[in-house]
């Protein structure tokens, strides 16, 4: 694991009487695609805004690199906010321009760069356009370019994919894993679990202002296993289940095309090899494999798990 | 410090290239104008046109009511109703005017009947008319007569003199400082809503598109409200220059083509006068005495104008213009983070209004007493002294004064910058909440 590029340290934020977030610790690893995840109002916001120094934690301390987090680091960090927009009434190329030389780029430089982007996309003919011109899809792709052009250290896209077609999201998801190629750490908010699974090496769920689960994502699934088995097999669905016996409970049965499938968890501490044994006396075993917990399992179980700990207290 | 000059240029770039903006500069001086033209000119040429019948039974008048170029007195011989059929009946005649015979005695009464009703200036000169002759006739009848009455007759002009500090007695003209003063006064009250309604529109723009997060990300809320402050007070200062020079130029426009008419006036009436020769000397001599009294005051509103202390009064008038503006647009911005749409803004405008409309009231009050406690408190507190400090200055006013109050309002502004500074880096990111000034309260002491 590579040397965290920002890190936070027991941040706490509170707005007038009502904890947005409470001791929050993360660290995130150069070069990953760090899923900062949660239900809605956890905190993620306040979190997000912190770290682009939109507002200030009340106590704890943030790190870039080796430094403390300072207004200057802003120049490295790209943020792309959930609830984004652009001047209606600005050209798309001149307000690019603008937000481009806000980040501290040159006007050469973000002139260059922002030919590449747009003939990257294929939107050099919007140049010259009102943005009030454009379709929904067509001021993201901008807001993206915006966002990415002065080459961050540190990238936060919050729901990045939303208002994309799945074309555009499909582009979108390659640049973003284009950019973790050429170095760039990502930060990664969203509740679209499926592409957490896709693109994320780490995660932290954050969920009612605290942090309750983090580390990679294949850790973070392992740790979630429940010793559950999915069982592909030819033969009767009632022989299958008196053959599981003491090793095995079973939780879901269906008849497949051609043959049968059934979901196993292993129970009394029994292993793979004495379930099989089992089973294979009495039908014909064509698959047989782990199931890890999905992302989305993994959230709403974590959460559920962490309120009923909390309304047990 | 870049950054905000970024901010600055992208304010002050995209509103000046708006068509409204260009409009407006052109618009503006021809609409000022127009304002004091167009009232001059409709006075001057929309004298009604009237054919009056006069049936006077008091037999004073039939003499005595004179044509003018538009309105003309007929006497017929038949009586009032004969003249009224007459008015009815035809477009030759517009009005009767009745005049009873008691007139001298009960000078009310006079009826003017009519099928078209008369414009005001010929109300005005038959009441005039009327009223003068009757006038001369009792001043006769106690045994007065004209030569004495004109005689007695005197035109005053106060020649006033302010004596200042080091005991240097200097003229002054009352009249040419109250114009002054309220003309500056009224253009910082234009200025400071034109424009504060700007900045409130700006920040309510740069809310609801959504944009906001993506710049204060790359900058601190507060460089963005000065960026836009500061833009849009550029905006204003530009297109008061463009306005300045266009009025400029079409006052000494203006202004050639008066001189050129009065001189065409002044040489026909100098053949006039050759014509006339040596006759009727008394009514000369009277003209010549006015002339030299109307010149006398000519030059005293010269005079005047040289004496005014031209470099305090624009200095002083450049702060407060921008002064006065910048104290109310950061509360402006304060008011349009703290709202999700202009039509929200209402609640909160109040208390930033009345100030401003409350000084733009006083003014009157302060223009006609300019050295009164209340005058000189209301030029102290930074609210109200952009625009009754500007009134008060063309009279002039002690420098530690002026230093005072110009030290309170930039202290003023600091303050008012903080506290809406505070407001609107937290407003600006509130959506779909009514605020209230409780919450404004609590933003305020959020750190």
């Amino acid at each position: 694991m590579s040397e965290p590029i920002f890190r936070a340290e027991n941040v706490s934020k509170a707005y007038a009487g009502h904890i947005a977030i409470e001791n929050i610790s993360v660290a995130v690893p150069e070069g990953s695609i760090f899923g900062l995840l949660g239900p809605n109002g956890a905190g993620k916001t306040t979190f997000i805004r912190i770290i682009n120094q939109i507002t200030g934690p009340d106590t704890g301390s943030l790190w870039f690199g080796n430094e403390r987090l300072e207004q200057k680091h802003l120049e490295h960090i790209g943020y792309l906010p959930e609830e984004r927009g652009l001047y209606k009434k600005m050209k798309v190329g001149e307000q690019a321009l603008y937000l481009c030389q806000l980040k501290g780029l040159s006007k050469r430089d973000a002139l260059t760069r922002l030919k590449y982007w747009f003939e990257k996309f294929e939107i050099q003919g919007w140049w010259n356009k009102k943005v009030e011109e454009l379709s929904k899809g067509m001021a993201q792709k901008v807001q993206f370019i915006v966002t990415v052009l002065h080459e961050p250290k540190l990238l936060i896209l919050d729901e990045p994919f939303s208002g994309f077609d799945p074309i555009n999201t499909n582009l979108i998801k390659s640049e973003i894993l284009e950019l973790k190629k050429k170095g760039t750490t990502i930060i990664f908010s969203t509740h679209n679990m499926g592409s957490v699974e896709e693109l994320c090496d780490h995660i932290a769920l954050i969920n009612n202002s605290r942090v309750i689960l983090e580390g990679e994502v294949s850790e973070v699934r392992n740790r979630f296993r429940t010793q559950t088995y999915n069982v592909d097999f030819k033969g009767s669905m009632m022989e299958f289940s008196a053959s599981l016996g003491t090793y095995g409970e079973l939780l879901e049965h269906g008849p497949e095309a051609d043959h049968m499938d059934a979901t196993v968890r292993l129970v009394n501490g029994a292993t793979t090899n004495q379930l099989l044994g089992n089973i294979m006396r009495t039908v014909e075993v064509r698959g047989f494999h782990e199931v890890i917990p999905s992302m989305n399992d993994i959230f709403i179980e974590a959460v559920q798990r962490y309120n009923k700990e909390i309304a047990a207290v | 410090m870049n950054k905000i000059a970024l901010i600055i240029r992208r304010e002050y770039l995209t509103r000046v290239r708006k068509k409204s903006f260009i409009i407006m500069t052109i618009l503006g001086p021809v609409l000022m104008a127009a304002m004091f033209i167009v009232p001059v000119w409709l006075a001057l040429n929309e004298e009604d046109e009237a054919n009056i019948l006069v049936i006077d039974d008091s037999f004073l008048f039939n003499e005595r009511m004179t044509d003018t170029d538009k309105i003309h007195f007929f006497f017929p011989t038949e009586g009032l109703d004969s003249a009224k059929a007459q008015v009815l009946a035809s477009d030759d005649f517009d009005a009767v005017l009745y005049i009873h015979e008691k007139i001298m005695s009960t000078p009310t009464g006079i009826q003017l009947i009519y099928d078209k009703q008369p414009g005001i200036n010929v109300i005005r000169y038959i009441e005039n008319t009327i009223e003068n002759d009757i006038e001369k006739f009792k001043l006769a009848k106690s045994g007065i007569d004209q030569a004495t009455i004109e005689a007695a007759k005197t035109n005053i002009k106060l020649v006033t003199t302010k004596l200042d500090e080091v005991g240097e007695e200097s003229k002054s003209n009352t009249e040419l400082s109250m114009i002054v003063g309220m003309f500056s006064g009224i253009l910082i009250y234009m200025f400071i809503f034109l424009y504060g309604v700007q900045v409130m529109r700006g920040v309510i723009e740069e809310k609801t598109s959504r944009i906001i997060e993506v710049i204060i990300s790359s900058v601190k809320p507060f460089q963005l409200m000065m960026g836009k402050i500061i833009g849009i007070a550029l905006v204003g200062l530009t297109q008061f220059l463009l306005w300045i020079v266009l009025s400029t130029t079409l006052i000494s426009g203006g202004k050639a083509l008066v001189t050129d008419y009065f001189a065409e006036q002044k040489s026909a009436t100098s053949i006039e006068e050759a014509m006339a020769g040596s006759k009727a000397l008394t009514p000369q001599s009277e003209e010549v005495a006015e002339q030299q009294l109307n010149e006398a005051a000519v030059n005293q509103l010269f005079d005047s104008i040289n004496l005014i202390d031209f470099p305090i009064i624009l200095g002083s008038f450049l702060f407060y213009f921008l002064g006065g503006y910048l104290i109310y647009s950061a509360l402006f911005a304060a008011v349009g983070s703290a709202v999700d749409n202009e039509a929200d803004t209402q609640q909160f405008m109040l208390p930033i209004t009345l100030p401003i409309i409350f000084s733009f009231v006083m003014a009157q009050v302060v223009i006609n007493n300019p050295e009164s406690p209340m005058s000189f408190w209301l030029s102290m507190i930074p609210f109200t002294s952009p625009i009754i400090m500007m009134v008060r200055i063309p009279f002039g006013v002690p420098y530690w004064e002026l230093a005072l109050s110009m030290t309170l309002l930039v202290l003023g502004f600091i303050g008012t910058t903080w506290i809406a500074g505070r407001i609107y880096r937290t407003g600006i990111l509130m959506y779909g909440k009514k605020i209230s000034y409780k919450e404004l309260w609590k933003w305020l002491r959020y750190h």
